[in-house]
């Protein structure tokens, strides 16, 4: 990454100077204003000045930003016009990152797309659901049973990753005892690399990922040669549209199933400590009809966290939106996390109410035919925590956060690498 | 009064009224109809509005566009008589139509 920085235009971050900035040096994409949660003020401004907003110069090259609700379900709703094919540089702003623009079904448009979600979905069907939520209380209550009280602990670590953890070996059907592997290699799929990450170069993520895709072709083999099972890797095994897969649709596709199955649910379960934590008149509200967990709350934190800040597409026609000409080949980001924020469509958008009404209402899982799959196992998993947690620590603000997250540096994963939590007594 | 009847899983049933022009899934979140969750609003871009319809009005019905059986693709429980109830704009022709929802959303 240091090599295009230096290239880069140093990104705003001061709140005040903002309405300050021409609009063309604007660029919401630089690491900088991810990690200080300082993005908020640029994309109110684009919202209200400039709601398709070209950039010409940035870490990933020049694009367009999106940045209202009304246009993005535009783009979603236009596959023809809006790929999302890795040929043309799949769903990330990231051109350089070799994991993005591996063939996944999520980089690809209709027909094939739709064609090989179909062979992942039965795992998220109300049946199977059904059947998981039993497996799903008891690992949490474990997890939570296992917390210490009246000590600072770091909620990441012990809550969000470990559950979301368990879950993907589930879904996976992987060997417990090499869980801790998943979320290691969920991190490396998503990371920038640079001095201080957690690889410092491209050469060394696929490195390490080539251990990862050693490891589930094992995995493979044991399951095309056994009775076909009810986990990812053998619906994918014994299926005709994906058995044949080559190696990079096999590790693009386990990418994309394990940063989806892991990273979202993973800083939802965060981001909604933080909201309670933040807005302390909703925690009480919780607290007093635990009820709207399931009814609102749940949305309205995967809306308030938005743990995916952006999709990309590429035009593949020249076309208009917004009054913008864009053209054929032009990179397009579809900011969720503006479009969750535009008042036109969300009333008040800046506050957390655990009681929104119409909370379902919102971008996170994006809309159109690449709408997330595990939208209803993320609710899921949320909505059990949420009922454990209030089930044994019941009073407002008992779940204390004790200091600031730290946060992930990437304009496309929107989480936390820790949060200091105390439960009090 | 113009009506439609909405069956849920349960087989339980609740008439609202219905209004030229609006769609069925604009009647189902007005009436407060419980098993349409209508996610994007109306845009044939989420497939929560899903329903089935019954005979003899699903043959009364405008064709499907090519959106709306794409989103259809998604749904869990896919069925030949499905439909998203936010393509279907009621009109007197569907007076006294019949629609089932399914067990859930997806």
């Amino acid at each position: 990454m240091s090599a295009v920085a230096a290239a880069a235009v140093a990104p705003v971050v001061s709140r005040d100077s903002v309405d300050a900035v021409p609009l063309a040096d604007i660029d919401v994409s630089h690491p900088d204003l991810w990690v200080n949660d300082s993005h908020w003020p640029l994309f109110a401004r684009l919202r209200r000045e400039d709601p398709v907003h070209y950039c010409a110069n940035s870490l990933f090259g020049p694009y367009w930003s999106v940045t209202k609700f009304k246009d993005i379900m535009n783009v979603e709703t236009h596959p023809e016009i809006y790929s999302s094919a890795f040929s043309h540089g799949g769903i990330t702003i990231f051109d350089t990152n070799k994991v993005a623009s591996l063939p996944m079904f999520i980089a690809m448009d209709p027909p094939i797309h739709d064609e090989k979600r179909k062979v992942v979905q039965p795992i998220v069907a109300p049946d199977n659901l059904a059947r998981m939520e039993a497996l799903i209380r008891s690992r949490t209550a474990a997890a939570l049973d296992q917390l210490p009280v009246g000590e600072t602990f770091d909620w990441v670590e012990r809550v969000s990753i470990n559950l979301t953890t368990q879950m993907l070996t589930t879904l996976f059907d992987f060997p417990f005892e090499d869980r801790d592997k998943l979320p290691f290699w969920s991190d490396l799929a998503t990371t920038i690399p640079g001095p201080g990450g957690i690889v410092e170069t491209e050469e060394e993520r696929m490195r390490l990922l080539g251990e990862c895709a050693q490891y589930f072709a094992r995995l493979w083999n044991e399951r095309v040669n056994a009775a076909p099972g009810n986990d990812l890797l053998s619906m994918m095994a014994h299926d005709p549209r994906t058995r044949s897969m080559t190696p990079e649709e096999f590790l693009g596709n386990l990418m994309l199933l394990i940063v989806g199955g892991n990273d979202t649910t993973r800083n939802s379960m965060t981001g909604g400590v933080i909201a309670l934590h933040e807005h302390p008149a909703e925690y009480a509200k919780l607290c007093a009809d635990p009820s709207i967990i399931g009814t609102s709350m749940i949305s309205e934190i995967i809306r308030w966290q938005t743990p995916l800040a952006h999709m990309r597409r590429t035009a593949v026609a020249d076309t208009v939106l917004g009054g913008k000409q864009i053209k054929a080949g032009d990179k397009v980001i579809m900011w969720y996390v503006s479009g969750n924020r535009d008042p036109e469509a969300i009333d008040q958008p800046d506050r957390f109410l655990a009681d929104r009404p119409r909370a379902r209402q919102h971008l996170s899982f994006g809309f159109g035919v690449h709408r997330c799959v595990g939208n209803r196992l993320a609710e899921l998993q949320l909505k059990i925590l949420w009922e454990e947690l209030l089930a044994r620590w019941p009073r407002p603000g008992q779940i204390e956060v004790m200091g600031a997250p730290r946060r992930v540096p990437s304009p496309f994963v929107k989480g936390y690498e820790s949060l200091p939590v105390r439960i009090n007594r | 009064m113009s009506k439609i009847i909405f069956i849920a899983h349960d087989g339980s049933r609740r008439e609202v009224p219905g209004t030229d022009g609006e769609s069925l899934m604009e009647a189902a979140i007005g009436n407060r109809v419980p098993g349409i969750d209508a996610d994007c609003g109306g845009s044939c871009a989420c497939a929560t509005c899903h329903v089935t319809i019954l005979e003899p009005w699903q043959s009364k019905l405008t064709p499907m566009g090519k959106d709306e059986r794409a989103m259809l693709e998604a749904v869990s429980d896919p069925d030949p008589t499905s439909r998203l109830a936010c393509q279907i704009r009621f009109s007197a022709a569907l007076d006294g139509i019949e629609v089932r929802t399914p067990a859930s959303q997806h």
